[in-house]
């Protein structure tokens, strides 16, 4: 029986691995995926707390959690499909028409 | 002997990872995001979770990665990094940062473990149990699921159709 707390000690470095994917990385893609990343051990976790307390709640958030996932990456890749027709880019510090 | 299954995961899930954050191809790193995925779905069957191992296998390892891969083709843009970097002090910073979150959260986590270490009953997350409580407790959310996902349906269809509809309104005007 594995303790639950490694479950959280290693969805804990998998989500810093992704907020520094998000932070160093500057290809939109990688970024995207970084997140997915940091989605998926916010998963782990919530099936550890599961698991523990013998709830099938935790479960169901996954499953929504899972559900608007699939639904945020088809429309942010969809934008980024808009965003690479206009400016030929997905390097997110090349896309700063906003900045003053 | 579930620990011994537990590390080896656990270390393909971290390799995953890291290889997908260093590795300059995105394609790559689509790659090594698919271990991760997969290390993660053997660790949903670990934790008693049969249900979302089926649905993490065919939602993320299957059709999110799958998109990824294809918009990747699609743009070219497995390079896209190959600028110099803008801000020399991003990365030892971003870093910096990053440990210090994964201290805080480390702590937290081990102050406060989360209790109920022994399984009394295996098959409190079996399918049916699931379906029960999605057809009855979780029903609302579960049809608010279904509006989202034909929102983005409809939102990605109208974000390809604008884009379309552009460049058919704009090639006339240069011509005339």
């Amino acid at each position: 029986m594995v303790p639950a707390s490694y479950y959280i000690l290693l969805s804990a470095l998998l989500f810093t691995l992704g907020v520094v994917g998000v932070i160093t990385r500057r290809n939109a893609l990688v970024l995207f995926m970084s997140v997915e990343l940091m989605l998926n051990s916010a998963n782990l976790a919530l099936v550890t707390f599961a698991m523990a307390r013998q709830d099938v709640a935790g479960q169901m958030v996954v499953f929504f959690v899972i559900v608007v996932a699939a639904a945020e990456v088809a429309v942010g890749l969809a934008l980024l499909v808009a965003i690479f027709r206009t400016k030929h880019t997905t390097d997110v510090d090349e896309i700063h028409t906003l900045n003053g | 002997m579930e620990l011994i299954i537990f590390l080896i995961t656990a270390a393909v899930a971290v390799a995953g990872a890291v290889a997908m954050l260093l590795s300059p191809n995105a394609i790559h790193s689509a790659i090594f995001l698919l271990i991760n995925f997969v290390a993660i779905s053997v660790l949903y069957v670990l934790l008693y979770a049969p249900f979302l191992f089926v649905i993490q296998l065919i939602v993320y390892a299957g059709a999110i990665i799958v998109l990824f891969l294809f918009v990747v083709m699609l743009l070219g843009a497995e390079r896209a990094e190959d600028t110099r970097e803008r801000f020399a002090w991003q990365r030892p910073l971003g870093l910096t940062l990053a440990a210090i979150l994964l201290g805080l959260i480390g702590y937290i986590a081990l102050r406060n473990p989360p209790s109920g270490a022994a399984v009394a009953d295996q098959h409190f997350a079996a399918p049916e149990r699931i379906a029960e409580a999605l057809f009855t407790t979780y029903l609302l959310p579960f049809e608010i699921t279904a509006v989202l996902l034909l929102a983005a349906i409809v939102g990605v269809v109208v974000l390809h159709m604008s884009g379309n509809q552009r460049t058919e309104n704009q090639e006339p005007r240069t011509e005339n």
